[in-house]
């Protein structure tokens, strides 16, 4: 029994930590989407974000350097995104497919031109990575049946991004439902000529929309390259901006039901690893592959209607036009 | 009015010549960032596309998969459906062309397989872009997510056929076998030997044919038959076309059937002519690039094959320049197509009303120099 209770702990353990990146950037696209910009670059300025952060912090030696190198380039891939599809109204998935395919290229180039290493960025040490935190008392609470052991192996021992990505959660809610920002964002996903009538700037609005999210793909793709792993290493997004989006489709434009079909998914992929030639009672064996699709199959399967209804910003996709 | 004080010319012509060339100046400049020579890169990678037969049969390769994916972009594109999921589409299809050779290859000769690979591939294609179709029309999800998905999907369960059930016994590389020699597709050095012509061997084989096709096919289906004109009427104005009394949701399934179906084609010029086999992840993001295809072709088939051979040879040339000069990555033709996407498709509008401005200018002076 103690044995499976630890196998239960480090699994979730692992949750946590291959959910965090996937709670920052459905938070991301949570502010983007209900402004009423669809953002499918989420993965692009990950990925982006994550070789500016190894990049700056394998030259600076600071992982909080990386860390504001990050942010800076995932907010320019933003901006761009911004530009347009809010400035030129051009179509929002094209933008973002063309952020996604801009980074995968951009990132191999010019890590193969600068640190020639076939795409990765040097191996970080020291003040350039992020290392887990042992919060107060985790070691003296070790040995407390059950709560020490949840406190001291689940909720202690992770890098301080990963604490941050946990903060956000309450903080978007608490941005976009308990402030006049929030309030106006969510009207201008829904219906942005009231907002316009209102007197408010629709374009400002949906640009701070998608500067937040860039903040948030940035942190996230620090977390990539040096809190989970010490360097960049080519396409390391593998996908997991798209698992965000679908998480955050999953739970429905919502922040706390988007934490948790991140969770949700980072169960589903901690689970893969664990499960690996594991043999389960009746099951037997069940592809790895199977676990790796599964979140997209849950989406497409609530996207169908089948377990309730994700209803979509009202406004999402649509440039707005002042003059109409 | 904007539609209006501009000549058709210049709106299919050089507006998007001019959103192309940005994309190549900003690629100029990135590559100017990684220190080395643009004019240089543009060298080796024209002298690497076209400058030998081997170069250019890669070209013509790479063209017939984008032709093939960039028609199934923009026949979605014309209903005002974006289909993403080309990728997964033609990695199904690849699927129904292998599995079609593979059980038919001892009995029959490549020309009289080739009918019933199309159809199986043209059919696996149609199925998986079929269940997005069918929720966007009938159970309102968004294709463009459904489609995401699904790529995903395609790639987990070839990864899963491939490594559990089609691999080659005792082998240990997660592919098929290879088909019999007899029921590959003749390659084009075969061709050009049987008329007495000596080329150098690539992996051109008879589908550029099969995608030249189906090119006049797309293009008559589109602005010669009903069905094409339902297609377009949905794409330019879905209510109008509700009113006129078209099945909306019938057209859009069909539409993305026959997207998907075209997506699959690649599978025939992957895996009857070139592999010879079903390997992982033969489609190498050709399903992306048919988006960016579709988008400088303008969604006609005449652009489709100019864009598609564009990107064939930026594709064989990029090779090239990486292998002259290692700093160079083929990366490289990936940010290309980034940019490309980028200027053709999301910036469109952005030079718009400049060029307007600047050719009203020119026209009036004309004018006035008539007077």
């Amino acid at each position: 029994m103690s044995d499976f209770i630890l196998i239960l702990l480090s699994t979730l353990d692992s949750t946590i930590r291959v959910s965090t990146p996937l709670i920052l950037c459905a938070m991301a696209g949570l502010f983007s989407e209900r402004s009423g910009i669809v953002d499918i670059g989420l993965e692009g300025k990950m990925l982006g974000g994550a070789f500016a952060a190894a990049a700056i912090a394998s030259i600076t030696g600071s992982a909080w350097i990386g860390l504001s190198a990050a942010i800076g380039v995932s907010v320019c891939m933003a901006l761009l995104h911004g530009f347009a599809c809010i400035t030129h109204k051009g179509n929002q998935v094209v933008s973002g497919l063309a952020i996604n395919i801009l980074a995968s290229g951009l990132t191999v180039t010019l890590g193969i031109a600068w640190f020639h290493q076939g795409g990765q960025t040097p191996l970080l040490s020291g003040d350039a990575r992020f290392y887990s935190i042992d919060l107060p008392g985790a070691l003296a609470l070790a040995d407390v049946p059950v709560i020490g052991a949840i406190y001291s192996q689940l909720i202690s021992g992770h890098n301080a991004l990963v604490y941050l990505a946990f903060i956000t959660v309450p903080i978007t809610w608490w941005i976009v439902y308990q402030t006049r920002f929030g309030l106006r964002l969510r009207a201008v996903g829904e219906n942005p000529q009231a907002v316009d009538t209102a007197g408010i700037s629709v374009f400002w609005l949906r640009y701070r929309a998608v500067i937040c999210a860039g903040i948030l793909c940035g942190i996230a793709g620090a977390y990539l390259s040096t809190g989970q792993n010490a360097s960049f290493v080519r396409e390391m997004s593998a996908g997991k901006g798209y698992i965000a989006l679908a998480a955050l489709i999953f739970g429905k434009w919502r922040p706390k039901a988007a934490l948790l079909a991140c969770l949700l998914f980072g169960f589903l992929e901690a689970l893969t690893v664990r499960l690996e030639g594991v043999d389960l009672p009746l099951l037997g064996q069940v592809p790895t592959q199977l676990m790796q699709a599964l979140p997209y199959i849950l989406t497409v399967v609530l996207l169908a209607g089948f377990i309730g209804k994700a209803v979509a910003p009202k406004a999402i996709g649509v440039p707005y036009i002042k003059e109409r | 009015m904007s539609n209006k004080t501009l000549p058709a010319w210049v709106d299919v012509g050089v507006l998007p010549l001019l959103n192309v060339c940005l994309a190549f100046i900003v690629s100029g400049f990135v590559i100017l960032l990684i220190g080395e020579s643009p004019l240089e890169a543009v060298k080796y990678i024209i002298t690497g596309a076209f400058g030998y037969d081997e170069g250019i049969g890669y070209t013509l390769f790479y063209t017939t998969n984008f032709i093939f994916t960039g028609l199934a972009v923009s026949i979605a594109f014309h209903a005002g459906l974006f289909n993403i999921g080309g990728e997964g589409q033609a990695y199904i299809g690849g699927l129904g062309v292998g599995l079609m050779c593979l059980s038919l290859d001892n009995f029959l000769p490549w020309w009289a397989l080739l009918p019933f690979a199309i159809a199986a591939g043209a059919a696996f294609g149609a199925a998986w872009a079929f269940i997005p179709a069918y929720l966007q029309a009938y159970r309102g999800s968004h294709v463009v997510i459904t489609t995401i998905m699904f790529n995903f999907i395609a790639s987990a369960l070839m990864v899963y056929l491939l490594v559990n059930v089609l691999i080659e016994p005792g082998s240990m590389a997660p592919q098929s076998r290879s088909l019999m020699e007899s029921a590959t597709l003749p390659s084009m050095q075969d061709l050009f030997a049987a008329v007495g012509i000596d080329i150098a061997n690539s992996p051109l084989n008879v589908s550029i044919f099969l995608a030249l096709i189906c090119c006049v096919l797309v293009w008559l289906l589109l602005w010669h038959t009903r069905l094409g004109y339902s297609i377009r009427m949905i794409g330019f104005n879905e209510n109008a076309a509700v009113y006129s009394g078209i099945n909306t949701r019938r057209i859009i399934v069909i539409t993305m059937c026959i997207s998907g179906g075209l997506s699959a084609m690649v599978g025939i010029n992957e895996v009857m002519g070139a592999q010879e086999r079903i390997l992982l992840d033969f489609v190498a993001g050709a399903g992306f690039t048919g988006i960016a295809v579709a988008l400088m072709g303008r969604n006609h088939p005449i652009g489709i094959v100019i864009a598609s051979l564009l990107f064939g040879a930026l594709k064989q040339g990029g090779a090239e320049l990486s292998f002259e000069n290692p700093d160079i990555p083929n990366n490289i033709v990936v940010v290309i197509e980034g940019l490309v996407i980028l200027f053709c498709g999301a910036l469109t509008l952005m030079i718009k009303p400049g060029a307007e401005k600047i050719f009203l200018k020119l026209t009036n002076k004309k004018e006035s120099a008539n007077v």
